[in-house]
């Protein structure tokens, strides 16, 4: 666990970039830094490492003082990720992974060995290794980066905007494995990003800072959508703050009817309208294929064989966002359900999704007002606004 | 103007040692001019104020006459191969100081950052980082400070030394050009031989800095 306790950071030409912080960053968990740049959500998290000296109050790193520590040792013991990478271009891939491990003393045998492993624990391929990094695409340099923050396994892990530099298909790649990595590996992980939609998918708890340095709330992502606490979180959560949030529930709990789709090599003289103007038809193995119009049969042919409008199927790990989505597109005002392996187990109507959604968002809300509640009660007995960051940890 | 093919056949073993004494003066010029500059770069890299003038004192240093410089050392170190290189070693400054300083400030803020980040102490980052990065500037210095090394022994024969040079006053005084041709082919050899060895070194040294990978 990290702890941030009345701390303010002045830079010598006057600037206050922390202001009066008291925050908890749980253990195993991703707590995410956003705002508008100059709000100190860098600051904070450089603070952590010691890379930027707070002017005043505590930060503590599993219950000890990083001021009390040695700041070389202190860094060693924290997996840094930095923008852009910022890898060693005199060193292979393997020896800039090894970094941390040789200044720990593994020896160079022990920390190649190391490396080579954290290499697939990332996705490279092993002959990455013995490349210089200015060979790597962009993506690949990032993956190199986590890696190398990992190498000595830190219980902590800093990231500071990882992803920024790269475009928007590799991102979410890169997201998707550092939830996978997430998974497996429970680090404390603070993160820092400009980037909401970011903040939304990768924090399990999300903490708003405006300009100045000030913390406004920290709450995890359903909450804070559900109930910002002020104009500047709401406007900076942006107008599709109410969809962002159905990004985070998903379909397992969605209802589907049973679908009696169309295998494409029945032919269309067989085809009735009977089931409604579309028809969902499926592949040999149950695949989603596409509508079919029953309206506009051609004359001859089989159901694979006609023109069809395309379905994007949906599994339960969707999410309400996605079929929401795909209500829009779908024809039939409905979407496709499939199991695991692409197969269709049913649909969902567009009016189902609808009020699945309204509900989503209202028990978020009255989710959201429950720890307001308690927010207010904390907020009155501590003076420090920044209480209203941490109001589940605070005893009411 | 022809050459004397027999001359030259007739003082081979003479030839050799003086390009041997000529190629050592310079390089222990350029070994020294190393080894005072690495620290003097560091310093003006590291303290921007004393910069300016530390490259200023090379400069002006570089624009001190040869002969003023050995008669100035000529109390110090009479007329020995010592005089010789330490005169050589003034000049080298100017291009190696100044080089290492620049080759340092093009080491990347981020990768500087990068390792202190890491846990990396400012020694190692120096010795382990920066240095190596500094390389190829720091390099191109090297070669241009062993190439004009080279060039400038020869003024050394006013004080009794000068390797090859030797081969051009002898060549004067008898009015007799073969030595001087020799003297002068051979400098030229030696400097493009020395150039040719340091850009192998380099691309030895700095693998990263290649089209494709080790």
């Amino acid at each position: 666990m990290i702890q941030f306790e009345a701390v303010h950071k002045r830079f010598p030409n006057g600037t206050t970039a922390v202001h009066d912080l008291t925050l908890e960053m749980p253990e195993g968990g991703v707590t995410v830094l956003v705002g508008s740049s100059g709000c100190g959500k860098t600051t904070t998290l450089r603070m952590i490492n010691r890379m930027v000296e707070p002017t005043s109050g505590t930060i503590r790193v599993g219950g000890k003082d990083v001021l009390a520590q040695d700041a070389a040792e202190l860094r060693r013991s924290i997996g840094y990720v930095i923008q852009q990478a910022g890898l060693f271009p005199h060193r292979t891939v393997l020896d800039n992974i090894a970094t941390v491990p040789l200044l720990l003393g593994w020896g160079r045998r022990r920390a190649r060995a190391r490396a080579a492993e954290l290499l697939e624990t990332v996705g490279l391929a092993a002959d990455t290794g013995k490349r210089f990094p200015h060979q790597l695409s962009g993506g690949q340099q990032q993956r190199v980066g986590v890696a190398r923050a990992l190498a000595a396994d830190p219980p902590v892990l800093l990231m500071d905007e990882p992803f920024g530099a790269v475009d928007p298909v590799v991102r979410t790649q890169l997201q998707d494995e550092l939830l996978r990595l997430q998974k497996e590996l429970s680090k404390t992980i603070v993160f820092v990003t400009h980037d909401i939609d970011e903040a939304v998918r990768l924090g399990d708890r999300i903490a708003i800072f405006r300009t100045g340095g000030h913390l406004v709330q920290c709450a995890p992502p359903a909450e804070l959508l559900a109930s910002p606490a002020d104009d500047f979180v709401t406007d900076f959560l942006g107008s599709e703050r109410e969809l962002k949030l159905l990004s985070l529930t998903s379909l397992k709990d969605v209802p589907q009817t049973r679908a009696t789709p169309l295998r494409a090599d029945e032919p269309v003289s067989a085809v009735s309208g009977d089931g409604g103007r579309w028809r969902l038809v499926t592949s040999a193995a149950g695949r989603p294929l596409g509508w079919l119009d029953t309206d506009a049969l051609p004359a001859t042919g089989t159901a694979g064989e006609a023109p069809l409008t395309p379905a994007r199927a949906l599994r339960d790990t969707d999410s309400l966002l996605s079929a929401l989505n795909e209500t829009i597109a779908s024809p039939s005002g409905c979407v496709a359900r499939v199991d695991a392996d692409g197969a269709v187990t049913g649909v969902t109507a567009r009016e189902e999704i609808h009020a699945r959604a309204a509900a989503a968002h209202a028990a978020a809300g009255a989710g959201a007002a429950r720890t307001a509640d308690a927010t207010r009660t904390a907020h009155a007995e501590s003076p420090s606004f920044a209480t209203t960051a941490t109001p589940t940890e605070r005893p009411a | 103007m022809t050459i004397d093919w027999s001359w030259i056949g007739d003082h081979t073993d003479d030839l050799t040692t003086l390009s041997v004494s000529h190629l050592q003066a310079a390089l222990s010029a350029v070994f020294l001019g190393l080894l005072i500059s690495l620290p003097l770069a560091v310093i003006a890299h590291r303290i921007r104020p004393l910069r300016g003038f530390l490259l200023g004192l090379s400069n002006v240093l570089f624009t001190i006459p040869s002969i003023a410089i050995f008669v100035l050392l000529l109390p110090v170190s009479g007329l020995t191969r010592t005089t010789t290189v330490i005169g050589l070693t003034i000049y080298t400054l100017v291009v190696l100081l100044r080089n290492t300083v620049e080759g340092l400030d093009s080491v990347p803020a981020k990768t500087k950052e990068a390792a202190k980040a890491m846990g990396t102490r400012p020694l190692r980052t120096l010795l382990t980082v920066e240095l190596p990065l500094a390389l190829p500037v720091i390099m191109a210095g090297v070669r241009i400070a062993t190439v004009m090394s080279i060039s400038l022994v020869s003024v050394a024969t006013y004080i009794g030394d000068g390797g090859l040079g030797q081969l051009f006053t002898d060549g004067f005084q008898r009015n007799f050009p073969t030595p001087v041709i020799a003297g002068v082919v051979l400098t030229l050899l030696l400097a493009l031989v020395a150039d040719a060895l340091l850009v192998a070194l380099q691309y030895v040294l700095t693998p990263w800095t290649r089209k494709r990978g080790a």
